[in-house]
């Protein structure tokens, strides 16, 4: 048996890993997918190619994160379940549209191919409007009142152009030539949204919170976090700065907008978890009122600490098989 | 409508779709496998091409099913939080299993079978087509495991109306789990039998006769003929097993109204809850008491028992329980005829000797598999009713407080979608089959698109 008192903050952190792991790599594919406009067809074809070996594993992340917020905290997952119902229709249906697309395009008739990268677009597009729309929600309490619909408009919109930004990132990491060069121009459009984005949900959550507002400005905590927003500061300043020079003749530095841009999800990721803790759903439930019980809960954890490092493991190992620039992909 | 019964529809709309792609995954993956190490074994061309036609049909299937089992773990959320409110404690830990020792197996291996081939050595390609498998099939275990327990609840306890887990092992051996697993694992075996034999037939017939053709359409006859014998012993052994923990479903789907003996085998009925009889009744005489107490006095208890004192029914809605039973045992009856009809055809005279008529029967039952199974799942499902969890939770106490119109509105915009790309998928299934031979990445260029 474990600790009652300490495994609701185990799998809360737990969660919070796979919803950091998620943003992070369904981002980037679908930021991809957001992408395929700007794209020749040739082009389109190499893209999907640098998320295909990855694209399934990356949505089962969701699939745990959701599965750990439904088996660990049951009470939270109906209250924020259902408050963020229509926004979870739009993503689960952008989901569906993405993932079938990906192997239709490759399997229909030609003449289909074009629908299907609509399909493809439209797909990642729902779906990155739909999350950033939730976390707009949940930075506002869950709470359907016109202004703070608007804010989670904006927040739905700057998500969306984040996802491109990494989305390019991840092309520019991946592919080389005309395409790459590309891929820096959309990383240039890109970046502004995460800077509005992390910069909105950073200027609302303590003014939404008197709580919150607290736990950033009070001394000594604000010298302690003053960091955060700093890193992140020089952070987007360092990105400009590489985006300006890349793509670079040996192809050094290819790496860099995409680590930047994992930094800063996480830094945005933590900066979050600061502000709600221990709230799981904001200022109503805490993480221990909403925990199901001990025995549940230890049942759950031991298999997770002995799966969880060989899902880490065999991930890693797909991405150590798949590495290097992305080439056509073939089943044979 | 009422959010309760539109709520119902949707899920039910969800797993349906859902459920088509598993049922072909399961088993194909375990075939893929076997295909693989054929071609491993003997290094003839043929194993390999029917990898690789088949393969591109479970990336497809795969991701079907992938997409469409995300959309349900969202809606224990959003349409059912009552579900996980009362019984999470058990639900839960079977569901977190399915995450972690399923689902990402099976995602990231199917990366590396899929795409891995060129690039690890070919035993850890071998190993990812057999990891994908496992990985399927132990999605398929949990999750069946999650559902008996539904039907058979055994092994814990109730605390303020909220379920507790006491004992892990009562629960995941629940008295339906072994029964419910094995008929599932086979329907899936049968599914696949068909998928393969048809769509081989269908390439017969268009005139590929190439050596993976000829083979496919062996291979899809002889498991077809393998299993149906073996399914049909299981599908009893489940039927009497509902019968000792869920009479009343047992009951609904022999459409015997009062407790009795010499209860006559139904083959064609039209049930009517107002008046609680049957009409237009053809059966033979006993027949039911023979299968299911193996003893033509055999008393089996009736619907009526099931009716509370204040008059409340306590039984399943009694007619789409029958008419489901009896579409799901006329397929199998179907698939029993036309594979050990093809296999005493291939042991006589060949591919080569089979009748037009018979590969176009054939090329019809492609998706025989599809209709059973979904007939098998309203039987078991809808029989259910009106419980959630068998005398624990009723699906009216689950479900969560949300708008009519707002379900009605998502449920519209699923079921469209689901309409389409059923219907995509069957189109590039047979777009597939028509082009025949080996994987060839589609031409990029737009101006060499042949007419289609």
């Amino acid at each position: 048996m474990f600790d009652p008192e300490a495994l609701p903050l185990i799998f809360a952190a737990l969660m919070g890993v796979s919803i950091l792991l998620y943003v992070v790599l369904d981002g980037f594919d679908l930021g991809v997918g957001l992408l395929f406009p700007f794209a020749e067809e040739a082009e389109r074809d190499r893209m999907i190619a640098s998320i295909g070996p990855f694209w399934d594993a990356n949505e089962t992340w969701l699939v745990l994160a959701i599965g750990i917020l439904l088996v660990a905290f049951p009470v939270a997952h109906g209250d924020i379940l259902t408050a963020l119902y229509l926004p979870v229709a739009v993503m689960l249906i952008g989901l569906i549209l993405r993932g079938v697309a990906f192997e239709f395009r490759a399997k229909a008739p030609l003449g289909h191919k074009r629908p299907w990268d609509a399909a493809f677009w439209a797909g990642s597009l729902m779906t990155a409007l739909a999350q950033g729309f939730m976390l707009g929600m949940y930075v506002m309490g869950l709470e359907w009142t016109w202004p703070k619909v608007a804010f989670a408009a904006l927040t739905a919109g700057a998500l969306a152009v984040a996802y491109s930004f990494i989305g390019a990132a991840w092309v520019i990491l991946k592919t080389d030539g005309v395409l790459q060069r590309k891929a820096v121009d959309w990383a240039k459009g890109g970046i502004w949204g995460m800077v509005l984005g992390m910069g909105a949900v950073s200027v609302a959550t303590p003014l939404v919170s008197a709580r919150i507002f607290d736990k950033w400005f009070r001394f000594p905590e604000i010298v302690a976090l003053a960091p955060l927003p700093l890193m992140s500061g020089l952070l987007v300043a360092l990105l400009w700065i590489a985006l300006r020079r890349l793509p670079t003749a040996n192809d050094s530095f290819a790496w860099f907008p995409f680590a930047g841009a994992v930094v800063l999800m996480v830094l945005g990721f933590f900066g979050m978890a600061y502000s709600f803790y221990p709230y799981i759903v904001p200022e109503q439930l805490t993480i221990w009122d909403a925990a199901a019980s001990t025995e549940s809960l230890s049942i759950i954890l031991v298999g997770t600490l002995v799966v969880l490092p060989m899902i880490l493991g065999y991930t890693v190992l797909a991405y150590v098989i798949f590495r290097g620039k992305a080439t056509k992909l073939s089943y044979d | 409508m009422d959010t309760l019964l539109l709520s119902r529809i949707q899920f039910a709309a969800n797993i349906s779709f859902h459920i088509l792609f598993p049922t072909i995954t399961i088993a194909l993956g375990w075939v893929l496998l076997f295909f693989k190490l054929r071609f491993n074994r003997t290094g003839e061309r043929k194993w390999m091409d029917l990898y690789l036609f088949w393969v591109k049909v479970f990336a497809l299937s795969f991701a079907l099913g992938v997409v469409s089992g995300i959309t349900m773990s969202f809606q224990f959320g959003t349409n059912w939080p009552g579900f996980m409110e009362v019984v999470g404690n058990v639900a839960g830990p079977l569901l977190a299993y399915e995450v972690l020792t399923a689902f990402f197996l099976e995602a990231v291996f199917l990366g590396i079978m899929l795409f891995g081939a060129s690039r690890v050595p070919g035993w850890l390609h071998t190993l990812a087509t057999f990891l994908v498998a496992f990985g399927t099939t132990m999605s398929a275990f949990w999750i069946l495991v999650l559902n008996s327990w539904m039907h058979t609840p055994v092994g814990h306890e109730l605390r303020d109306g909220i379920v507790h887990a006491v004992d892990w092992w009562a629960i995941i051996f629940n008295p339906s789990m072994p029964y419910r697993l094995s008929h599932m694992l086979l329907a899936s075996g049968l599914t696949v039998a068909f998928l393969i034999a048809g769509l081989s037939a269908w390439r017969w017939l268009r005139g590929h006769r190439g050596a993976e053709v000829e083979t496919g359409l062996r291979f899809g006859v002889i498991l077809g003929a393998v299993l149906i014998p073996i399914q049909i012993l299981a599908g009893d052994m489940h039927g009497l097993n509902t019968l000792e923990h869920q009479p009343a479903k047992v009951a609904a789907m022999e459409g015997n109204w009062e407790t009795q003996g010499n209860v006559p085998l139904l083959l064609f009925a039209l049930p009517d809850e107002e008046t609680r009889s049957n009409a237009f009744e053809v059966g033979i005489p006993s027949m039911a008491s023979v299968i299911l107490k193996h003893d033509p006095a055999g008393v089996v208890p009736g619907l009526n028992d099931f009716i509370t004192a204040e008059g409340e029914v306590m039984h399943p809605p009694v007619a789409p329980v029958f008419w489901s039973f009896r579409v799901m045992v006329g397929i199998g009856m179907l698939m029993l005829v036309i594979s050990w009809a093809g296999a005493w055809m291939l042991w006589r005279r060949g591919v080569e000797g089979m009748p037009r008529p018979y590969l176009w029967g054939l090329t019809g039952m492609t998706f025989a598999g599809w209709g059973a199974t979904l007939a098998g799942w309203y039987t078991t499902e809808i029989g259910r009713q009106p419980w959630l969890v068998q005398g624990v939770l009723t699906v009216e106490q689950a479900v969560g407080d949300i708008a009519g119109g707002m379900v009605l509105s998502t449920l519209l915009a699923y079921v469209a979608i689901y309409v389409a790309l059923l219907a995509a998928y069957v189109g590039v299934i047979f777009h597939l089959a028509r082009k025949g031979g080996r994987y060839d990445a589609p031409v990029a260029s737009p101006g060499m698109q042949p007419a289609e």
